[in-house]
Formats: structure tokens, C-alpha cells, sequence
């Protein structure tokens, strides 16, 4: 299952930034190899080269999912995203709230703040959240129907840092669909979170900064596809003991 | 009137925040629109009279993750 968010069933479970590539023509390539049903932008001071981009990001067919990148209070995030929901003709919403500076990491307290906001007003929300899950409570209280756990902070490509925090949310809220975002950096990060449960994985930097960014973003939309499809076909348990898989029976007396 | 574009001072003879987009070669772009700080959808740009001092920021679709 690939999850339900906000009643749009996606037919690839790999969300791709479109920020940090070389040349649009790249992002576009990497794109189409990638498969990716979710592309993430932004809104900026219109210098010239948003209407372009505009055209760039429609020709992609894919879901639009607009963020609030870079606002660091409830009330900078909630405008943002209003102003986000009538240029994309959305009412999905990435919400980050960011709270520290060093490690991009989401305000909790900002973020429930306009959760709420925004959930009440009709946006759909996506949270950037920790893998807290008091937090996670709250924020689906608040109305959000899917949320976005960090896998390691934006940009650091560290992959999945708390393997227990986010198994162990995931175990809370079998219903939710979840979505692993920011600090993947190889695709059997995006692999691994999928085999753990998630519906989604969000990454950006990993492929637009890759060397060969349209190889790279084929390898996540393969490696998070091969998660899923591992997940459903029940993985066995580890042990630590070795067992055999050959059979002993009939094994010749030499 | 003397306002704040996007951080840049302008002058502009526009008395609302449509006037002033048309004058700002924004006409008919995709961009949305706040005013000191407050969302002003675009609907409300053509009844929204400036002020000397207004701060309007015009944001448009931008690469992000």
C-alpha cells in the first residue's frame, strides 16, 4: 500500500526536492528517471525566473507539494503558506518551522502552533517534524492526516539517525501515513525506511548534488520502490544464531 | 508614494497594490502577494489602497525541497 494522503493515492512512494541542480534541463532529467509522484518548491522574492520555473514544474506532472522552507515562527510559516496555497492552487503544505539554526531541526512548539492554524483553515498539512512522539500525537490532533519524520538533519545525508525513534512511531500510528523526510543520502537509506514501514521518502540534496544527479535519482526511485515492495512481502525476523539454508538431509558421508 | 518592493525602496504612482503590480511589469504573473507582512490575496489587490511606508512583498514559484 502506498499510502493515503489527503485522498491522493500516489503511484510512486519517492518525493523529490527541485532545489540545487545544476541546470533546470538536469532537475527535469532526473525527474522523469527518478518516477518521483511529488515534486517540493518554494516561493521566493520573484526575480525574474519564477514564471519559467512555473512552467518547468507543470510540464513534470507530478503533485505539487509548496513548503515553507526557511521560516522560523508560527506566523511566518502560516503566511507563507497562505501565499503558497494561491500561487500553486494547493492546499497541500510542507510546514517547517525550523528552530535551530545549526541543525535545521523543526520547532515543536511553532509547528504545532500552526498546525493548528493552517489545519483549520483548511490546508493540508504535512509537518517536518522530529520523530517525537508526543509530538506526533498533537499534531495529528490538530488535524494533520500524514506527517514528514526527519531521517537526520536537511542536507546532512546521515540517513536514517534514530532507527528506534522512527520504528517506534511508526509502531504508534499504523494509520498515518508517514513520510521520511530530509538527510537521506544514499538510496538504501530511502530503501531502509520503507522496509521499516513508511509510505513516503522526501529528499533533495542527495540527488541534485550528486555527481550525476539523473543516475542518482533513477537509484532512490528504484531503491524506495524495492523498500515498499519488501515491506509487503513480510521480511523475515533476524537471529543471531546461523541456520543452514541448504538441507542436511541427503548430504553424501565423504 | 515611496514603498518597499521586496526589500527595495520604489517609488510608484499606483494608490493600490493591483495598480502598483501592473506598474511593477508584474501584470498577470503567477506571484502572491503581502502586505506589511499579512497575506493580501488576489482578489483584494485591486481594493487595497498603499500607504507611504508600506512594505509589499511579491513572491513567485521558486526551486526548494
Amino acid at each position: 500500500m502506498m499510502g493515503d494522503f489527503y485522498g491522493v493515492t500516489l503511484n510512486s512512494p519517492l518525493m523529490l526536492g527541485t532545489a540545487q541542480y545544476p541546470s533546470p534541463a538536469v532537475m527535469e532529467a532526473a525527474f522523469r528517471a527518478s518516477g518521483a509522484s511529488v515534486a517540493t518548491v518554494s516561493l521566493r522574492r520573484e526575480s525574474g525566473q519564477g514564471q519559467a520555473f512555473w512552467d518547468i514544474i507543470r510540464g513534470l506532472g507530478v503533485h505539487v507539494l509548496p513548503n515553507t522552507a526557511g521560516c522560523h515562527s508560527a506566523r511566518e510559516a502560516v503566511t507563507t503558506a497562505q501565499m503558497a496555497r494561491e500561487v500553486f492552487e494547493t492546499n497541500w503544505i510542507k510546514l517547517e518551522v525550523i528552530g535551530n539554526a545549526d541543525t535545521l531541526q523543526p520547532d515543536p512548539f511553532g509547528l504545532l502552533n500552526a498546525a493548528e492554524t493552517l489545519a483549520a483553515d483548511g490546508f493540508n498539512v504535512f509537518p517536518y517534524m522530529t520523530e517525537d512522539q508526543v509530538l506526533a500525537q498533537r499534531l495529528v490532533d490538530a488535524g494533520c492526516k500524514v506527517l514528514m519524520p526527519w531521517g537526520a538533519p536537511i542536507g546532512s545525508g546521515l540517513g536514517l539517525n534514530n532507527r528506534y525513534g522512527l520504528k517506534t512511531l511508526r509502531a504508534a500510528f499504523p494509520d498515518i501515513p508517514m513520510v521520511i523526510d530530509a538527510g537521506l543520502g544514499l538510496p538504501s537509506h530511502a530503501a531502509a525506511a520503507m522496509e521499516l514501514g513508511f509510505d513516503a521518502v522526501l529528499l533533495n540534496t542527495a540527488v541534485a548534488q550528486a555527481g550525476d544527479p539523473v543516475a542518482m535519482a533513477r537509484a532512490f526511485g528504484m531503491a524506495a520502490s524495492a523498500g515498499a515492495l519488501a515491506r509487503t512481502a513480510d521480511p523475515m525476523e533476524p537471529r543471531d544464531m546461523a541456520t543452514p539454508s541448504t538441507p542436511l538431509i541427503g548430504k553424501a558421508w565423504l | 508614494m515611496k514603498i518597499e518592493v521586496n526589500g527595495d525602496a520604489q517609488n510608484v504612482l499606483a494608490r493600490n497594490v493591483e495598480d502598483a503590480l501592473r506598474e511593477l511589469g508584474w501584470q498577470g504573473a503567477r506571484v502572491a502577494t503581502a502586505l506589511n507582512g499579512e497575506f493580501l490575496p488576489k482578489a483584494a489587490r485591486a481594493t487595497t489602497d498603499l500607504s507611504d511606508g508600506d512594505r509589499l512583498e511579491v513572491l513567485a514559484p521558486m526551486q526548494g525541497g
